[in-house]
């Protein structure tokens, strides 16, 4: 590949970088160290492999989503099956690539944050599987909204804390877990569930999910005879879409669709699409990024049907992707999300996660306008169990 | 000669060590942190950290992240901290003050237009807690270019590689964490300490100040014989946080007397 960030230092453009307190400083050269020494490392890569295909179950399938097109009359919608992965989300990617790393660095407990509870999960799973500690740190409002993902953590051996400060929500989880870390430094690998935090997470986190467009580069050709048109993915941190684009950041005539939680719309001011709506540069959670925040620089609380999508920042690299022009940026308000993933359930039999019910709805408003030769590939990140109390309850339905 | 330096060498003519107090500007109310400061002084501190209030505040605990909440409450921003500060010389030309906080709101402001009204309203120092050296270059620029210092963190999982680096950029005094963890936490380790400080003189000619985890005035004092300033946060916020509002000067007051008493017998 030509592409070839980040620099040595961590930055992607004017974004990223290492924003964190002195007392960091030193776990994270460390780990910075470790990566770089097994990240082409033959054993650490074929072990990595090993995983994937036998614990996980990859290559995950691309799907032709027929009925569905046929129903929206356009473009050609393929769905990348990454709800079909152990775990039911594309985060168990990257929990195994950090968990092997954080066995061979002698680390024996491993924390996490998680927001919608998929990563939290995947972590849990590969820390049972290693034998390690794990510690989840979870929004207090996260852990109401999604009960299920909370109590599959505990069956898995994992304490699910829950984090009561600030917005109860994935950023405060954050938050919490770096406190963890740094109060438990020499013991505890923390396990990141997306491509932000301070180098070299944005990096790490992405190579680790990059598996998802190293496939869809050859599944699309042997399935229809060509790639896609666009790779659309939803986006909160952005770990499933730098996995779906990352191969094809050099293949220039395939576009590139991030698509952002909008929420209650964009004018409402109650969303979690920084980039969509332009919200300035701002440093939270180690890294410099497009944040929502207020005029004195306080970072202001998000609305997202999706818990997974709820954060007021996003990735380094997707900020230099939509700087760059590399790749777009939309948002979809929570009505449209929820029309997707309704679809998808009466069309093509498959329950899909809120957070990628975003990415459908946006493939779903862009297909009928295409034409029928045209080419949608949308990556399915996750199901959506998970999420069958949050839409019984917006359909006033009691379970 | 900047205010932190005569205040430094003052104390080290008298054989003293400087006493420290953090205290989050707006916390529990924006009346109160300039007659609080007053306060301190009167009780005996030597340098004031004034806490910049930040939605999240990372590298705290618990009891520093709640009085950020209380000043959020009532909306007070860097530029209302710049206004205290200003305020607070209006009655005291001498004693330092250093504000402490996250990169965000800095940013927000534009680093030219911070340095330039810390000048003006006689503040003489700022630490930004997740702003290491490597991500500073341009900040500190601006800070230098008007005198105000830049005070640094060392941390005890600090390298002697990072700690000279440090050193190059250091101005004012040095603050090392002493312990691993966030401010609050309860485990401070004085051999540690011991073994650690001469290490750091190695490189840092500054005075170094010592905090997180000085709970009470025996720890005050066995941390104070072995450096040249005693940093105590938490335990004053939590103070504040336990008294009723009109108590509260009172409370900390009486609080910062008692470690000042033991951290001159050291």
């Amino acid at each position: 590949m030509t592409y070839n960030y980040p620099d040595s230092t961590g930055h992607f453009g004017p974004y990223g970088g290492i924003y964190v307190a002195e007392t960091l400083m030193g776990a994270l050269e460390e780990l910075r160290a470790a990566y770089e020494k097994y990240r082409n490392d033959p054993e650490f890569i074929a072990e990595f492999h090993n995983d994937l295909k036998h614990y996980v179950g990859r290559p995950s399938p691309v799907y032709y989503a027929k009925r569905w097109s046929e129903h929206l009359g356009g473009a050609q919608i393929y769905l990348k099956r990454e709800d079909l992965n152990h775990t039911g989300a594309h985060k168990v990617n990257n929990t195994i690539g950090q968990a092997l790393l954080a066995k061979r660095m002698g680390k024996k407990r491993v924390i996490a944050e998680t927001g919608a509870g998929q990563h939290g999960v995947a972590t849990a799973t590969v820390a049972a599987r290693m034998g390690m500690e794990c510690v989840v740190y979870m929004g207090a409002e996260d852990v109401q909204r999604q009960s299920p993902n909370v109590f599959r953590m505990k069956l898995l051996g994992a304490t699910v804390v829950p984090v009561h400060s600030g917005s109860k929500t994935l950023k405060d989880a954050l938050n919490e877990a770096m406190r963890d870390w740094v109060t438990n430094i020499e013991n505890t690998f923390y396990i990141i569930g997306t491509v932000a935090g301070p180098h070299p997470y944005p990096a790490m986190v992405r190579d680790f999910n990059a598996v998802v467009s190293r496939e869809t580069l050859v599944q699309m050709p042997e399935l229809a005879g060509r790639l896609p048109d666009a790779v659309i993915a939803c986006v909160g941190g952005g770990s499933n879409a730098m996995g779906a684009f990352y191969h094809y950041l050099d293949v220039p005539d395939v576009q590139l669709i991030g698509v952002e939680a909008g929420g209650h719309g964009i004018a409402s001011g109650q969303h979690a699409a920084p980039l969509t709506a332009n919200a300035p540069a701002g440093v939270l959670h180690g890294n410099k990024m497009y944040l929502m925040q207020d005029a004195n620089g306080q970072v202001i609380e998000t609305h997202s049907i999706s818990a997974g999508l709820d954060y007021p920042g996003v990735g380094p690299e997707h900020c230099w992707l939509k700087d760059s022009g590399r790749a777009q940026y939309v948002a979809i308000n929570d009505d449209e999300a929820l029309g997707a993933f309704d679809a998808l359930c009466r069309f093509e039999g498959i329950i899909p996660a809120l957070e990628s019910s975003h990415a459908l709805a946006h493939a779903a408003k862009i297909a009928p306008s295409m034409s029928r030769d045209k080419i949608l590939l949308v990556n399915l990140s996750g199901r959506g169990d998970k999420d069958i109390n949050t839409v019984a309850r917006l359909k006033g339905i009691t379970l | 000669m900047s205010r932190i330096q005569a205040t430094f060498e003052k104390l080290a003519q008298q054989n003293r060590k400087a006493l420290i107090p953090y205290i989050t500007a707006g916390d529990p109310n924006p009346d109160v942190t300039v007659p609080l400061m007053h306060a301190l002084v009167e009780a005996g501190v030597d340098v004031i950290e004034m806490g910049v209030p930040f939605s999240d505040p990372m590298a705290d605990g618990s009891v520093i992240q709640r009085a950020a909440e209380r000043a959020l409450k009532h909306n007070v921003s860097l530029c209302d901290v710049l206004d205290m500060a200003a305020k607070f010389r209006e009655k005291d030309a001498t004693t330092p003050l250093v504000l402490m906080g996250y990169g965000n709101p800095v940013e927000a402001m534009g680093w030219e237009n911070f340095a330039a009204r810390c000048a003006e309203v006689g503040v003489d120092g700022a630490l930004t807690v997740d702003f290491p050296p490597e991500e500073s270059h341009e900040a500190f620029g601006h800070l230098q270019r008007h005198g105000i210092a830049p005070i640094f963190l060392i941390a005890p999982t600090t390298d002697e590689s990072r700690v000279e680096k440090i050193a190059k950029l250091a101005r004012g005094y040095v603050y090392y964490v002493s312990l691993k963890g966030v401010t609050g936490a309860g485990h401070l380790d004085l051999e540690e300490l011991a073994r650690k400080l001469p290490e750091l003189r190695r490189h840092i000619k500054l005075p170094i100040g010592v905090g997180f985890g000085i709970r009470d005035a025996a720890t005050a004092k066995a941390v104070a014989a072995l450096c040249d300033g005693v940093v105590v946060g938490s335990r004053l916020v939590q103070e504040i946080e336990s008294s009723a509002e009109q108590d509260v000067i009172a409370k900390v007051s009486a609080l910062v007397k008692e470690l000042r008493a033991a951290i001159d017998e050291a």
